[in-house]
């Protein structure tokens, strides 16, 4: 497939995952006057970061008047499962230039990761993957933007966007991405392990359980999947 | 400008942890954390979606009139059966919908 091809195409696989991002942009620009922001500093904000749950993070604690240090360290936090992605991706961005990979890894979102590992995860003979990675992240980028200077521009006067349950789309799409990698064991196993553990540790703060779910639903499957060819060994 | 500061502090952090391990090109994972990592986006996923179904609004809700784990469970069905991304998404997205309109959850 040409450059254009996989360019358009990520930003068409991603458009489900856009459109449930569009209240939360509108939600975090309406509300970071709140915290203090200017106009331009929320735009700013949102140009800058991408990183939505880190900036609603941030909001709320700057609003609760909270030191600058909390805010960066918490910032911190709350985007540590992006290392995840990051050591997930590096296999196949790699081989390109840091010209690439810089912009690549600064537009690497939840959203972007889920239908980007499902591209790569195809294995045909296309050179240009990445385009369709720079085509989901700009898609998720601009509409991130656009949905923040709405937020910021009609602020409260934007009907009730969040009742809708646009968020919705997100669930079914990435459910649409994870149930047909579940095909062995372990990774039936893996998932209904990170189910288990996000929903016992749903109520840590700052996307805690997030990680304490991925690491469990990693360390189960890799168990699993180390007993079993272990045990094909034993009887070979 | 202290704000300013803070923005691109948080700019830094964000960036500096995306780009973590993008910015190795040669490093090479050793085995058992390759075999890890491919169990990242199955992990990850269902522990977003998980409890986006059963605790849409932050509490448990297994009830009957949760439009996010009916249609939730729907959409699991129809990506095990006919493994279809858009499928999925339009079954999902249309039971959630006109769930959420016979339940009168819609704001119309």
């Amino acid at each position: 497939m040409s450059r254009s091809h996989e360019f358009l195409n990520g930003a068409r696989d991603i458009l489900p995952l856009v459109v449930g991002a569009v209240p939360f942009g509108i939600i975090f620009g309406t509300l970071a006057s709140g915290a203090g922001l200017s106009p331009w500093q929320t735009m700013g904000m949102s140009a800058l970061v991408f990183a939505g749950s880190a900036q609603f993070i941030a909001i709320t604690l700057l609003a609760g008047g909270v030191g600058a240090l909390v805010v960066l360290l918490t910032t911190f936090v709350v985007n540590l499962r992006h290392a995840l992605y990051s050591a997930s991706m590096q296999p196949f961005v790699r081989h390109l230039p840091a010209h690439w990979r810089m912009p690549l890894a600064f537009w690497l979102t939840d959203e972007a990761y889920a239908v980007i590992q499902h591209r790569y995860a195809r294995e045909d003979d296309s050179r240009y993957k990445h385009w369709f990675f720079l085509g989901a992240g700009l898609a998720m980028y601009l509409n991130w933007q656009a949905s923040t200077a709405v937020g910021i521009a009609f602020g409260r006067a934007v009907p009730d966007l969040a009742s809708w349950g646009l968020d919705f789309a997100m669930i079914a799409t990435f459910i649409g991405i994870a149930v047909p990698m579940m095909r062995t064991r372990p990774q039936v196993a893996s998932a209904a392990v990170a189910a288990l553990v996000a929903l016992a540790t749903w109520s840590w703060p700052y996307k805690l359980g997030l990680i304490a779910a991925a690491i469990g639903g990693i360390v189960v499957g890799v168990w699993l999947e180390r007993r079993a060819s272990a045990e094909k060994g034993a009887l070979a | 400008m202290d704000t300013w500061l803070l923005i691109l502090g948080m700019l830094v952090i964000t960036f500096l942890t995306r780009y973590s391990f993008f910015a190795w090109p040669r490093l090479r994972f050793p085995h058992l954390v390759e075999q890890g990592l491919h169990y990242v986006p199955v992990a990850v996923l269902t522990a977003i979606v998980v409890p986006g179904m059963l605790m849409p609004t932050g509490e448990w809700a297994l009830r009957w009139d949760n439009a996010y784990l009916l249609a939730g469970v729907l959409a699991i069905v129809i990506a095990a059966l006919t493994r279809h991304l858009l499928a999925t998404i339009a079954g999902g997205l249309v039971a959630f919908f006109l769930l959420r309109w016979a339940f009168g959850q819609l704001p119309i």
